[in-house]
């Protein structure tokens, strides 16, 4: 465990001045303490970057902030007072803003009435359009997009005049403090730029920006100071954004205060080629991906949320159907997007989002683990439930998922008894290449180190597992490979014990730099919600 | 830890909620049945019945009426908890019955069974039903279009199709084999009932007995995780509106009987009936969690409420609102019983 102090730039201790400071908060869900003493102090006018690792905490603190979470323990200031907002609206009318990366506007209503949302300009319940367009009209002008009728259909407008919307409603709210989660993540690099004008307007105006963005050259562009979250601790507050090296932000996001073990590698006797992927592609989405994945091999993807990991994955599972190149398992071709067609070639997935992908959250457990084999259980169709059972229940004791009875809803275990279940249900099928997307996502420490024994047994049995993940720690321990995915291509490929995690994380930064060409396409990443924090339910 | 494993126990936590969890004890099954609840129901108003009708509740001919009067929306009610359970809902199962009979008993048809047997008649009625939720089942499934659209328009068209194939006269049924399905009786309860009986005792083997069955739970309760499981959630989906279909099928056959007609008037308001009397029966109308046996306790539930009315000379304006506080009532017990659970 960490004891030592923050480093010191943050003259600005006690939060005098400060618009907003943050201390020693703490937000625990079951099985994961998702923050663990942050610290945080925005001053007035400025830029706040936030910068942290997927499931450092992020989107937990800016969720607390914003009053959609109720913190366990510490104390949050806003504008010199102690305060505690019991709902969003709460915040919202105090002056704090927040700007989801799922924007939360309504397609079928007009401009205007997107950012009057919740407190329409009205008089006796009657709706008075003319003022609140006129207004609208006035807060647009303030950010700089007068081209934005108030009266456009919001779903006509790009991703990047959503964006104006948001800050126009967090305006109308006449915030003092609006906070951006990866607000960068859907546009592309001209309207990046109006975004950043954007931003330099309002804190010219005295309005403070809580930024939160991956990229370390939009932080250095655009930001004053930085904070860096790991495992949901501050690990340096208020350092000055353009002067710190990249090297100390990422020596600061990655030197980790948990060790996992991750037990002994089987050793390099590789066997059949089990996988070959192809020149897979699909189009928007990722180009080009050529692996291989042998028996008894961890192939790890590392990469970060948006790169196109998981569109890969699920791409070679059949879930999603590529627009060119070959899924080949044992030297037969897959037929393209055809989940039924993987399954039965031996492949399993565990699925990113374990609750709504993977689960049938109100069945018992054994059911969750029998449903991809059912028709072993069955003759001409009916199911024997004893043999169903009893097979069931050897995989749980094997797996040691606990509690171990067969019959209980399966929403009632806790994150990693879940992914044992998931992981059970392609042991019993007899399945030997396992796709596993995040894993321990919502999984806490010591059940992860659990899964990552399971893991390398599985391998160790001659099963091939490829693997995802966004923590690149967890990559390099677990995989033999690693393909490093950045921007929709493998940017790199080398043996995980060649690697080191600046290494990785360099070249996913790196590669986020240089290419913009698919920044506008990665929609369907950007509203997947990636911090660890989600209740393990 | 392995030996508790072994030999699965049926703790306070082992709540399978839904009928027929595999290798209860009986009290577990038992317990295990939502519609528990419908069964007080049903107790109480017998209760009713035998203090406010003067023993003309209570007696054998009533309730064999009452179970008559019952089996044709419960075959009905049969497909539709498939489909509700499987995440779906079928407003055109009044329709389908209608435009079944009506096809049925045409001139054509009907002149065809007398040369050559009654079945064609049978396997007339069950044909359109089959081929109008194979219809239904293909839209919804593979042209992804929402089930609640897809069988609104059904439940208009196949009405429509039916008054204009019968040019909205009720046809006579002149074949006679038909007409004894409901005239017949075994140890004095009619044929009809029978009927009734064998289709839910083999629509619940195949819910909860079959791979078929287990796929629906599946699919209805989690899409997304049954197509990553390699489920074939699309033909399933689509499989789902052709077990409705059979089952209106079924229904216009035993409609015909009942009636010895064929009209575009039958099946008025079977759709309602039939989901009204599935959700009382507790089955979830997101889909993924439902029983057989309720939806059935849910039609009989209905079926007395009437039946009492009828004995007591009470307008049925009344019984309606009766009815429709039941429903109301039911649900919000689910709701309660879903709060407590979670």
């Amino acid at each position: 465990m960490r004891t030592r102090g923050f480093p010191p730039p943050d003259t600005d201790p006690a939060g005098a001045g400060a618009l907003l400071s943050v201390d020693g908060l703490v937000k625990q869900f079951p099985g994961v303490r998702a923050l663990d003493g942050v610290t945080l102090s925005v001053r007035p006018g400025e830029v706040h970057c936030l910068l942290g690792q997927n499931g450092a905490g992020k989107s937990t603190l800016i969720k607390v902030l914003s009053g959609a979470h109720t913190p366990d323990a510490g104390m949050i200031r806003w504008r010199g007072r102690p305060v505690a907002f019991p709902t969003p609206l709460a915040a919202l009318r105090a002056g704090l803003a927040t700007i989801y990366q799922e924007l939360d506007l309504v397609d079928g209503l007009t401009v205007a009435e997107n950012v009057f949302l919740g407190h329409e300009r009205s008089r006796f319940g009657f709706s008075l359009r003319t003022k609140g367009n006129a207004e609208a009209a006035a807060l647009l002008r303030r950010l700089g997009h007068p081209d934005i009728a108030p009266g456009r259909p919001l779903g006509t407008l790009p991703a990047a005049g959503r964006q104006i919307v948001s800050m126009a409603r967090a305006l109308s709210y006449d915030a003092r403090l609006i906070v951006m989660d990866e607000p960068s993540a859907v546009l592309d690099a001209g309207e990046v730029d109006t975004l950043f004008r954007v931003v330099r307007q309002l804190t010219a105006d005295g309005v403070a920006v809580v930024y939160i963005s991956h990229r370390l050259d939009e932080i250095r562009q655009i930001g004053d100071r930085v904070t860096v979250l790991k495992d949901g601790r501050t690990v340096a507050a208020g350092l000055p954004a353009r002067t710190t090296t990249t090297a100390e932000l990422v020596r600061l996001m990655t030197g980790r205060t948990v060790e996992y073990a991750f037990g002994e590698r089987a050793g390099p006797a590789r066997r059949r080629e089990l996988l070959r992927v192809n020149g897979l592609g699909r189009a928007g989405e990722f180009a080009d991906v050529s692996f291989t994945v042998h028996s008894g091999e961890i192939v790890g993807l590392a990469g970060l949320v948006g790169s196109g990991r998981t569109e890969i994955v699920e791409t070679v599972y059949g879930a999603r159907r590529p627009t060119t190149g070959t899924v080949t398992v044992d030297g037969r071709r897959l037929r393209p997007g055809s989940v039924r067609a993987a399954v039965r070639a031996g492949l399993g997935l565990c699925p990113e989002e374990r609750k709504s992908q993977g689960l049938f959250g109100e069945d018992p457990v054994y059911r969750n683990v029998s449903v991809a084999s059912l028709a072993r259980y069955a003759t001409a169709g009916f199911v024997a439930p004893a043999r169903e059972l009893a097979a069931a229940a050897r995989a749980l004791t094997d797996l040691d998922v606990r509690p171990g009875d067969p019959r209980r809803p399966v929403r009632t275990l806790s994150g990693g008894n879940q992914q044992k279940v998931v992981l059970a249900r392609w042991l019993v099928r007899g399945c030997r290449l396992l796709v596993l997307d995040e894993p321990t996502r919502g999984v806490d420490v010591g059940a992860r180190t659990e899964l990552y024994r399971l893991i390398r047994r599985l391998a160790a049995d001659g099963v091939g597992v490829l693997l995802v993940s966004s923590e690149i720690p967890e990559v390099l321990g677990l995989a033999d490979r690693v393909l490093v995915v950045a921007d929709g291509r493998v940017v790199h490929e080398a043996p995980a014990a060649d690697l080191t995690e600046a290494d990785v994380l360099d070249l996913v930064l790196a590669e986020r730099d240089t290419s913009g060409w698919q920044r506008a396409n990665q929609g369907h990443s950007a509203v997947v919600p990636h911090d660890r924090s989600e209740e393990p339910t | 830890m392995s030996d508790e494993v072994a030999v699965p126990p049926v703790d306070e936590h082992a709540r399978v909620e839904r009928s027929g969890g595999a290798g209860s004890t009986w009290g577990g099954r038992l317990a295990a049945v939502r519609g528990l609840g419908l069964v007080g129901v049903l107790v109480v108003l017998g209760v009713v019945g035998v203090v406010t009708t003067h023993g003309r509740f209570l007696t054998g001919g009533n309730l064999v009426n009452i179970l008559t009067s019952s089996s044709i929306v419960g075959v009905v009610t049969v497909g539709m908890t498939f489909v509700i359970i499987g995440g779906g809902i079928d407003l055109s199962v009044g329709a389908l019955v209608a435009l079944a009979s009506v096809w049925a008993t045409t001139l054509a048809t009907q002149s065809l069974a007398t040369s050559y047997g009654a079945w064609v008649m049978v396997f007339c009625a069950i044909a359109v039903g089959v081929g109008s939720g194979l219809f239904n089942g293909i839209l919804i499934a593979y042209g992804r279009l929402v089930p609640f659209i897809v069988t609104l328009g059904m439940m208009v068209a196949a009405r429509g199709l039916a008054q204009s194939i019968s040019d909205r006269k009720t046809q006579l049924v002149t074949v006679q084999p038909i007409n004894a399905i409901a005239s017949g009786e075994l140890f004095g309860i009619p044929l009809m009932v029978y009927l009734f009986a064998a289709v839910v005792a083999v629509g619940w083997i195949v819910l909860n007995r079959t791979t078929f069955g287990r796929r629906t739970f599946a699919v209805g309760g989690n899409a997304e995780a049954a197509r990553l499981a390699g489920i074939d959630v699309r033909l399933h989906t689509a499989l789902l509106y052709v077990v409705s279909g059979l089952c209106c099928g079924i229904a216009a056959i035993m409609i015909m009987a009942l009636t010895t007609t064929g009209s575009s008037t039958h099946g008025d308001l079977y759709e309602l009936d039939a989901i009204a009397a599935v959700i009382i029966g507790g089955t979830l109308l997101t889909g993924g969690r439902g029983t057989l046996v309720g939806s059935i306790l849910g039609v009989l539930v209905f079926t007395t409420i009437t039946n009492l009315f009828v004995l007591n000379n009470l307008p049925t304006e009344v019984q309606n609102i009766a009815k429709g506080l039941i429903i109301f009532a039911a649900v919000l017990l689910q709701r309660r019983g879903r709060a407590s659970s979670a």
